[in-house]
C-alpha cells in the first residue's frame, strides 16, 4: 500500500513536471497577454516597459526556472487578469465545477445503472429498445448542441401549433408538447451556501438546484449513453457465465441472482471507466460551463486562453493534471476493495 | 409536461420576491454585458467596459448626448478664456460615496492622475496643466489651441482625492495606478455617480446598489439595484433575455436581432456605430500596393453593401472613409464605389492584369463576423485576378501579427477614442514614426507628408467650421488615393425587456446612462 502510494505520488511529479514544460513550451502561441491589459491607443514604449516589468522579455529557460523555482514553493504566480495567486483563482473556481460533475455524475449513478441492468435482463422488451436506440442519438449529439435545445425548451419555452387547436385531442397533444421554460439558463443563481474556504454551494438553496438541473443534464448527456451500454454489455457477459447459471439452477430467485451476484461482477469495468470518465467530464465541463455561463474552472481557462493569460493557463493544466493522477488512485484502491484479488503493487503475474 | 414545470417555476419565483429599497428607486435591474470590469480603477484600463463603468459609478465633468453634442454634469458651465485656456466652474454641493466634497482640489488629483495613467496619458498629451482659482472653479490649459478639450474632458470622472490618497494598512500608496497585481483603487471606489459597487466577484457578477445622496435630483432613473454578469456566449446571452433571466443584454449578435425582433416580451435598439472595420494593403511588403490604380482597383472590387448586407445582415453601415455620419470629417459625397469593370481595367492599366498573389490576416473573434468578412473580401479580390492566401486567427494571437505586419493585407477595427476624425488618421494613414507613435496602426504603411500636415493643421484649429472642412479634405484626399480599403462601420444592439425603456439612456459611444434607466 505505501510502495502503491510512493509510487502514485512520484508519477505525479513528473506528470506535472511534463505538463508545466508543454505549457511554458506554447505559451508563444499563446499570444500576447498585454493586448488585454493595455488600450489600443498605447504606445509601443509603454508596452515594452511592461512586458519588462512582468518579464517576458527575459529568454524562456530563465522564465521556466524562475517559474519553477517558486513552483517548487506552492507559488504558482499570478493571473494577469485576476491580478491574483493563480492556485487562489482556481480554489474560487473549483467548487462550481466540482457541483456541476456531482450533479451529473448523479444523474448518471441513478440512471445508468437500473436501465443499463435493466436491458440486460430483458434485451428483447421494447423499453430496453427504445432506452438503447435514445443512448445511440443522445452519444452522437454534441453537447454545445444538447445545451441549446434544453434551454430552448425549458429556459426561453416552445409553443407548439402542429395540432388543430380546435379540437379536444389537438389542443391537448399542443400542450402536451409545448413547454413552459422558465428554468435558470445561466449561473449559479443568487443564493448559494457557504460551506467552507472558498466553497459555496448551490445544493442546499431551491434556487441553487434549479440553476444545476440543466448543465448537469447537458453534461451527463454525453457520459449516460457510455454507461448504459457498458452496464448492459457487461451484465450480458455476467449472466451468461457459469456461477450465474449455477445459481439459477440452484433455485435463486432472479432478484438475488441479478442483483447480488451479478451485478458486483458487473460494475467491476465499470468503476475502472467511470473513474477515467470523471476525469473526462472535468474537461468537458469547459464547453457545458460555457454555454450555461457557469462559473467554474472550465470556463475560467477558456476565458484564460482568449485573454493570454499564461499563468493561468499553466496553473490550471497542472491543477487539471494532478485530478486526474488522484482520481486514477482513487479508483485503484477502490478496485482493490471490490475485488481483492487485485494486487495493487501488481507482482508478475 | 407544461403544467408540471409551470408549478414548479412557480413555485421558485415565490422564493425570490425583490427586496424593496428606497422610495423613489426601487426597481431591480439584471443585465448582462459580454464582458465584466476588469478593475474598479478607471484610470487602469481605458476600454469600453471600463468606461461604462465610469459612467455608473463616476460622473463625468461633462458627458456627450446622444446627437454627440455636450452636456453638463459635474462641470455646470464652461468659458473659453483663450485660444490656451478653458474655465469651468463646478457643480457645488455634490458628495462622493465616501462622503467627502467635491471641489476642484479632487478635479486636479484626478488631472494629474490620469497623467499618470499609461492607458489615458496619451490623450491628455495635449494639456499642459490646470489652474485651481478657488473651490469652484478652474481653468484647463493646453500647449497650443486644442480643438478636442470638451471631448477630452468627457474622461475626466472626478476621483475622491481623500479617498484614494495615503497609504493602506501594508503600506501600499492608495493612489497607485498598477496594470497588473492589486492597488487600492481596483479593488475600493469612491465616485459621485448613482451606483455604488457593493459586490463584486471577476468574472461572475457585480452588483450595484443607488447611492442615496446623488446630486443629481433630477434624474429620472428608478433603478435601485443592478445586478451585472457577464456572460461571454452569444447564445447564451439571448437565451438569459428571452428565458426572462435578465432585463438587458448587450451586445445583440447579429444572428439573433431577428428572434429579438420577433420576441414579443423584448425590445431591441439598434444603432449605426462609430467603429470602422478595414483592410489595410501593406506597401511595403507588396510592390504593386505602391501603385495608386492597383489600390484604387481594390477599392472598386470590393462591395461593401453586400458585405454588409449579407455577412451583416443589415447590421453594419457599409463605409467608403473613416468618419462616421456626425464626426467633423465625415463627408458626404464620399460613398462606396463598387464596379468590377472598372476594377479590371484599373488592374489593365497598372499592368497587373494577371493579378498577383498576396497573404491576408484577419482575427475570427475580434469583431463581429470578422473572419467571414476575410473570406468575402478574398473572393471578391479574386475577380481582379488577386489571388489571396488568408489566414484567420484568435484575437490574441492576431495582434502580435499585426505588429509584426505579418501579411500584405491586415484587417483592423478602429474607434476613435476622442470621438474625431483626427484620432483615425493618426493612428491609421500618418506615415509611421516609431519615435513619436505616429501610424501606431498604419499596417499599410501608407505615407503622405502633406495629408499629416493638413491633419496636424487642423489639431490647432479652433473655429470649429473650418476645421471641419480640414478633415474633410482629409477624407476625400485619402479616398481618391485609396489608401485603405473601408468596409463598414459596425453597427450597435442592445435588448431588453418591454418595461425596461433603454432607448433614451443609449448612445453611439455605448456607455448606456443607466443612473437615468427607467424600469416600468
Amino acid at each position: 500500500m505505501l510502495a502503491f502510494l510512493v509510487q502514485r505520488i512520484s508519477q505525479a511529479f513528473l506528470v506535472m513536471f511534463v505538463i508545466s514544460m508543454i505549457a511554458f513550451a506554447i505559451q508563444d502561441g499563446l499570444g500576447d497577454p498585454l493586448q488585454e491589459m493595455v488600450g489600443m491607443s498605447v504606445s509601443e514604449e509603454e508596452r515594452e516597459a511592461i512586458r519588462e516589468e512582468l518579464g517576458l522579455n527575459d529568454p524562456m529557460v530563465v522564465q521556466y526556472l524562475r517559474f519553477a523555482g517558486n513552483a517548487l514553493q506552492g507559488d504558482l504566480g499570478n493571473s494577469y487578469f485576476y491580478s491574483k495567486p493563480t492556485l487562489e483563482v482556481i480554489a474560487e473556481h473549483l467548487p462550481a465545477t466540482l457541483e456541476l460533475v456531482i450533479g451529473a455524475s448523479l444523474i448518471i449513478v441513478f440512471l445508468s445503472v437500473p436501465i443499463g441492468v435493466y436491458a440486460a435482463i430483458r434485451p428483447q422488451a421494447w423499453l430496453s429498445k427504445f432506452f438503447m436506440g435514445v443512448s445511440t442519438v443522445g452519444i452522437s449529439i454534441p453537447v454545445f448542441l444538447t445545451a441549446i435545445v434544453l434551454i430552448q425548451l425549458f429556459s426561453i419555452g416552445v409553443t407548439v401549433n402542429w395540432f388543430p387547436s380546435d379540437t379536444g385531442w389537438g389542443q391537448w397533444l399542443n400542450d402536451f408538447f409545448s413547454t413552459e421554460g422558465g428554468l435558470p439558463s445561466y449561473g449559479r443563481g443568487d443564493e448559494l451556501t457557504h460551506l467552507f474556504g472558498t466553497w459555496e454551494s448551490g445544493f442546499f438553496t431551491g434556487t441553487g438546484l434549479m440553476h444545476l438541473v440543466l448543465p448537469s443534464v447537458s453534461l451527463a448527456s454525453i457520459m449516460l449513453p457510455l454507461f448504459i451500454r457498458l452496464i448492459r454489455a457487461e451484465m450480458m457477459e455476467v449472466l451468461q457465465s457459469d456461477y450465474v447459471r449455477y445459481a439459477r439452477a440452484k433455485g435463486l430467485s432472479a432478484g438475488r441472482i441479478n442483483f447480488l451476484h451479478a451485478l458486483k461482477n458487473t460494475m467491476l469495468p465499470v468503476i475502472t471507466v467511470g473513474g477515467v470518465q470523471i476525469g473526462i467530464m472535468v474537461a468537458y465541463t469547459i464547453l457545458t460551463e460555457t454555454v450555461f455561463q457557469w462559473p467554474g474552472v472550465g470556463l475560467m481557462f477558456l476565458e484564460a486562453i482568449t485573454r493570454s493569460d499564461i499563468p493561468l493557463i499553466v496553473a490550471y493544466l497542472m491543477v487539471v493534471g494532478l485530478i486526474f493522477v488522484i482520481t486514477n488512485t482513487l479508483v485503484d484502491l477502490i478496485y482493490g476493495l471490490v475485488n481483492p484479488t487485485v494486487k495493487l503493487t501488481g507482482k508478475k503475474a | 409536461m407544461k403544467k408540471l414545470i409551470a408549478a414548479f417555476v412557480g413555485s421558485m419565483a415565490l422564493a425570490s420576491a425583490p427586496v424593496a429599497l428606497s422610495a423613489e428607486a426601487t426597481k431591480e435591474l439584471k443585465m448582462a454585458y459580454d464582458a465584466d470590469p476588469v478593475t474598479l480603477d478607471i484610470h487602469e484600463q481605458l476600454s469600453g467596459g471600463i468606461l461604462q463603468l465610469s459612467h455608473m459609478t463616476f460622473d463625468p465633468l461633462l458627458r456627450w448626448t446622444k446627437d454627440l453634442g455636450f452636456e453638463p454634469r459635474l462641470a455646470e458651465s464652461w468659458t473659453r478664456i483663450d485660444e490656451n485656456t478653458m474655465r469651468f466652474k463646478l457643480r457645488e454641493g455634490v458628495t462622493f460615496h465616501s462622503g467627502n466634497e467635491l471641489t476642484t482640489a479632487d478635479v486636479k488629483f484626478t488631472f494629474d492622475r490620469l497623467k499618470q495613467s499609461q492607458d489615458f496619458k496619451a490623450i491628455f498629451k495635449p494639456f499642459s496643466g490646470i489652474n485651481i482659482i478657488d473651490d469652484y472653479t478652474f481653468e484647463l490649459v493646453t500647449s497650443e489651441p486644442y480643438p478636442l478639450l470638451l471631448n477630452t474632458a468627457t474622461y475626466i470622472f472626478p476621483f475622491d482625492s481623500e479617498f484614494y490618497s495615503g497609504q493602506t494598512e501594508d503600506g501600499k500608496d492608495k493612489s497607485a495606478i498598477l496594470k497588473h497585481g492589486n492597488s487600492f483603487a481596483s479593488e475600493n471606489l469612491s465616485g459621485t455617480g448613482p451606483y455604488t459597487v457593493t459586490e463584486r466577484k471577476q468574472g461572475v457578477r457585480v452588483e450595484f446598489e443607488r447611492f442615496d445622496n446623488y446630486w443629481d435630483s433630477e434624474s429620472p432613473g428608478n433603478v435601485g439595484k443592478i445586478v451585472l454578469t457577464p456572460i461571454k456566449e452569444n447564445n447564451t446571452r439571448v437565451s438569459a433575455l428571452l428565458s426572462g433571466g435578465v432585463d438587458f443584454i448587450a451586445p445583440v449578435p447579429p444572428n439573433d436581432l431577428e428572434r429579438i425582433r420577433n420576441d414579443k416580451n423584448a425590445n431591441l435598439v439598434t444603432m449605426s456605430g462609430t467603429r470602422i472595420i478595414l483592410f489595410h494593403m501593406n506597401q511595403e511588403r507588396v510592390e504593386a500596393f505602391k501603385n495608386p490604380k492597383v489600390r484604387q482597383a481594390i477599392a472598386y472590387a470590393i462591395n461593401q453593401e453586400g458585405i454588409a448586407a449579407k455577412i451583416m445582415k443589415g447590421f453594419a453601415t457599409p463605409a467608403a472613409q473613416m468618419s462616421p455620419e456626425g464626426y467633423q470629417g465625415y463627408n458626404e459625397s464620399l460613398t462606396p464605389r463598387f464596379d468590377v469593370a472598372k476594377a479590371q481595367e484599373l488592374m489593365k492599366e497598372a499592368g497587373y492584369e494577371d493579378g498577383f498573389t498576396i497573404t491576408m490576416m484577419a482575427p475570427n473573434n475580434r469583431y463581429v463576423n470578422d473572419d467571414k468578412i476575410a473570406q468575402a473580401v478574398a473572393a471578391m479580390l479574386a475577380r481582379i485576378n488577386i489571388k489571396v492566401d488568408l489566414k484567420t486567427l484568435p484575437k490574441a494571437q492576431y495582434w502580435p501579427e499585426y505588429d509584426n505586419r505579418a501579411a500584405d493585407m491586415m484587417m483592423i477595427g478602429w474607434h476613435a477614442d476622442t470621438e474625431d476624425s483626427a484620432n483615425f488618421y493618426e493612428f491609421l494613414t500618418f506615415c509611421p514614426d516609431a519615435d513619436s507613435g505616429a501610424g501606431q496602426y498604419n499596417a499599410g504603411n501608407y505615407c503622405n507628408p502633406e495629408i499629416d500636415a493638413l491633419v496636424q493643421k487642423a489639431n490647432v484649429e479652433t473655429d470649429l467650421d473650418k476645421r471641419a472642412a480640414m478633415l474633410q479634405e482629409v477624407e476625400q484626399r485619402l479616398y481618391d488615393d485609396a489608401a485603405f480599403v473601408p468596409l463598414h462601420w459596425q453597427d450597435l444592439a442592445w435588448a431588453s425587456k418591454k418595461n425596461v425603456k433603454i432607448e433614451p439612456v443609449l448612445n453611439v459611444m455605448n456607455f448606456p446612462y443607466l443612473g437615468d434607466l427607467v424600469v416600468e
